[in-house]
């Protein structure tokens, strides 16, 4: 299965996330579920007009394009010309190839939430008018519009996430170049199910702390950051908790918060990123189907119940009340 | 004399595309276009100061942490935050994870594979350089490749997530460490010590670190001229005459690395002088970017010292070529990265090698590896030094009105951040990345940046459109565009 790999307005921080794949051999494991990289800007060898002559064979249509992955938002402006990213040595800007080149590929690939939505390149006034491939924000649209549809029939496959995961990837692509990946397996984001059918809160470490309502009040705490913190982590579509980063990482075990990634429109949440915005005292994001009366009573018990243990650690950076040691045994 | 357009410049962090002119088979002048603007510095106005620490690390994926704690050290001077012993240890790992990955990257993912391009077929070495070096399939490439996987699985620890971990405060290390932690942290410092022993250096990081000069590393390499990747990149030097190619302007710029709790730094900073073999005190007020030939407005005033910067895209600009600014102290060019922190920070091989050649391909590779070696010793004495059970992170408290700036190195050199709070608000940031001074345009005395200085006299064989001499100048800053834009 060919794949090309663009990078346009994002950091390439979702290369270097790939590159952290779990696997003592990158380059064989790709090639090993049937990927071959016609060319990756941080990968390949090919530079300058070797590169052009195949983006002009693949374009022309003389060279099979499998898979169209962009990685990066589509930089629109100024003023629709695209000129805040022109290709270089090629004297065209970054949108035209890509709108060329998707028109080729059998499947089109958002790598990261800055081509799935436009991302944080989209924060603040969007200076460069930057959007996803098939979406803005969470308006279907984007540089190749909503009615785009790859060779395969299937929208433009948001791998979404600041940075995404590198399984998110791998298992995308591996699906796809087993042909085992269809519409069923998209959510209505256009997300792969793989991740996206789990809540970032699903395995948090921090989860006794939730029961209790035993909340974090400032950077390093133990507690749970979702009433003070602005953690997002109940609301937000990834399996960040299950499916751990570099070895054992997540954000919220690494000391901050949830801040929604995998969604459209987190870059600007119209609050400062790491405070929870509340109505009364009460979080406005409530947890992802729960009813707010519901979520209000159950606080209210559970933090009148909050054992000492528990009360003390959420606002310490180290354990320091222990879970005591029985001198029965355990029922 | 004809012109050449070179592009896309690939394996390079970001979008890259040089302009030269060509007589007489060598460049006789290079004009740098960072060909792409994402505006961070216009997205930061009008946010909370704190949520800098989310925007900032994705500027860039590649040194998204260098960006972290740049930014968190200049809220820390806006709000006048110390943060304690525990944190500023374990912020020197978290970013020295980042810095060494990153010169493993360059070396082994991003340098070396030119070496196995057929252009080189002819050389006695070339069958070894592909058999390690090949994109895809060369052996080392894959084990580098493994061994940076390994190695980043500290930063999952420590900051949660690689790249864009938030885990970076002004007040500290949201992560605490405590005693069983470290050991295992230990002990994966030293499986990627083991890697570069055995595979970059076949030697011991110390003998390494501690060659003296020249000599001593001609005459270790003479030892077994192809034992290890280090050894036989002095092979290629040799052959290829690595080092004289790339001449930059002889005058390095570090801001330091690695804060230590006393105050001091690991590898202390300043300005090396290569004509005078002399250390200079920076004075980063002197510090100024000029946008004559940036699609950037100049606001009429000449070149400003970033706290009164401004970024309005101007894309009709006349003149201009490129969307980087031309950073310059006290006016002059100056080139920074490993080679400036080992100068400044007074490493005797490094200085010995810059003092014979200058600043070139060579002593720009020479320099990071050396750097490796050097910096893998100190993780394990910031580890060792860490106290489980004292505190990794005060909270931060910042003033409605103020300013801070943030100082500090990424794997390709300086990295300043400068922020202006106003009735609590971002009212302006500035950010002076890398790969803007070693790849800036010409300034309006129209004198070139440390790149295109470095690309004059490079070779242009007959037929080629992509040179390869200028591939490999232009690898050899290690160059990160993304940053470098903004």
């Amino acid at each position: 299965m060919n794949v090309l790999w663009l990078q346009s307005g994002g950091c390439g921080g979702c290369s270097m996330s790939l590159l952290c794949a779990d696997t003592t051999d990158f380059q064989g494991h790709l090639r090993d579920g049937g990927i071959q990289l016609l060319w990756h800007p941080s990968l390949s060898l090919a530079s300058g007009e070797e590169v052009i002559e195949l983006l002009d064979a693949l374009a022309a249509g003389n060279t099979l394009l499998d898979v169209l992955c962009v990685e990066g938002s589509l930089l629109r402006g100024p003023n629709g010309t695209g000129r805040f990213h022109m290709l270089a040595g090629t004297g065209l800007p970054m949108i035209d190839w890509v709108k060329r080149l998707a028109a080729r590929a059998k499947h089109v690939m958002a790598v990261g939430s800055c081509a799935a939505w436009g991302g944080i390149t989209a924060g603040g006034n969007n200076p460069t008018d930057a959007c996803g491939l098939q979406f803005e924000d969470d308006q279907l649209g984007g540089l190749l519009g909503a009615a785009f549809r790859s060779g395969s029939g299937l929208p433009v496959i948001n791998v979404a996430g600041c940075p995404t995961h590198p399984s998110w990837i791998t298992d995308t692509l591996m699906a796809l170049a087993a042909n085992t990946f269809n519409a069923e397996d998209l959510d209505p984001l256009n997300r792969p199910r793989s991740y996206a059918d789990q809540l970032v809160h699903h395995g948090c470490t921090r989860n006794e702390y939730y029961e209790f309502k035993a909340s974090a009040e400032k950077p390093s705490d133990l507690g749970c950051m979702m009433e003070h913190m602005g953690c997002k982590g109940t609301q937000v579509h990834a399996d960040c908790n299950i499916r751990l980063w570099n070895g054992e990482g997540s954000c919220t075990r690494g000391g901050y918060a949830c801040i929604a990634c995998t969604e459209p429109g987190f870059q600007e949440p119209g609050h400062p990123f790491h405070e929870t915005p509340k109505l009364a005292g009460i979080p406005i994001g409530l947890p992802t189907d729960m009813p707010k009366a519901w979520f209000v009573a159950l606080a209210s018990l559970s933090k009148s119940a909050t054992p000492k243990r528990v009360k003390n650690n959420a606002v310490a950076d180290h354990l320091v009340v222990r879970p005591a040691v029985r001198k029965t045994r355990l029922k | 004399m004809s012109r050449l357009l070179v592009g896309p410049f690939n394996r390079v962090e970001g979008d890259l595309e040089v302009a030269l002119d060509i007589a007489d088979g060598r460049v006789s002048s290079a004009q740098v276009n960072a060909t792409m603007y994402r505006g961070f510095e216009q997205i930061l106005q009008g946010k909370e100061p704190h949520d800098a620490l989310v925007y900032v690390p994705r500027i860039c994926g590649i040194c998204s942490v260098s960006q972290s704690v740049a930014s968190a050290r200049a809220l820390a001077d806006l709000g006048g935050i110390t943060m304690p012993p525990n944190g500023q240890h374990a912020t020197n790992v978290i970013l020295s994870n980042e810095n060494l990955a990153d010169h493993l990257t360059h070396f082994y993912l991003f340098f070396m594979p030119d070496f196995a391009r057929p252009v080189y077929a002819g050389h006695a070495w070339h069958a070894e350089a592909v058999r390690r070096f090949s994109p895809d399939y060369g052996e080392q490439v894959r084990a580098a490749t493994a061994a940076r996987q390994r190695w980043l699985t500290i930063m999952g620890t420590l900051g949660g997530k690689w790249p864009h971990t938030q885990s970076i405060e002004p007040g500290g290390s949201t992560r605490a460490i405590d005693s069983a932690e470290r050991v295992r942290l230990l002990a994966k410092v030293r499986e990627f010590r083991s890697f570069l022993e055995r595979q970059l250096f076949a030697a011991p990081l110390e003998a390494v670190a501690s060659l003296p000069n020249e000599e001593a590393l001609w005459n270790w390499h003479a030892q077994d001229p192809l034992a290890g990747d280090l050894r036989f990149f002095l092979t290629l030097v040799r052959d290829l005459s690595l080092q004289s190619l790339g001449q930059g302007p002889g005058r390095y710029l570090s801001y330091g690395a690695y804060a230590q709790p006393d105050g001091s730094w690991a590898l202390p900073g300043g300005v090396w002088r290569a004509d005078s073999a002399r250390l200079d005190v920076l004075d980063a007020a002197a510090i100024t970017e000029d946008a004559t030939h940036a699609w950037l407005a100049e606001g009429g005033k000449g070149p400003l010292h970033p706290l009164s910067g401004i970024t309005r895209p101007e894309p009709d600009k006349r003149g201009a070529y490129t969307w980087n600014k031309a950073p310059r102290l006290a006016g002059e060019v100056v080139e920074t990265g490993a080679i400036a922190r080992q100068l400044a920070g007074g490493q005797s091989l490094v200085r010995d090698a810059v003092a014979h050649h200058g600043g070139t391909v060579y002593t720009r590779v020479l320099a990071r590896l050396i750097e490796l070696a050097r910096v893998v010793p100190m993780v394990e004495d910031w580890l060792q030094g860490i106290r489980p059970g004292e505190a990794f992170c005060v909270p931060s408290s910042l003033p409605e009105d103020g300013r801070g700036v943030g100082l500090g190195e990424a794997a390709r050199g300086s990295l300043g951040h400068w922020i202006v709070v106003q009735r609590g608000r971002i009212a302006n940031y500035q950010i002076v990345a890398p790969t803007s001074w070693n790849f800036s345009p010409r300034d309006a005395a129209g004198t070139p940046g440390a790149l295109e200085q470095a690309l004059v006299n490079a070779s242009v064989l007959d037929g080629e459109k992509t040179p390869i001499s200028v591939q490999h100048i232009v690898r050899s800053f290690d160059p990160c565009m993304v940053c470098t834009v903004h």
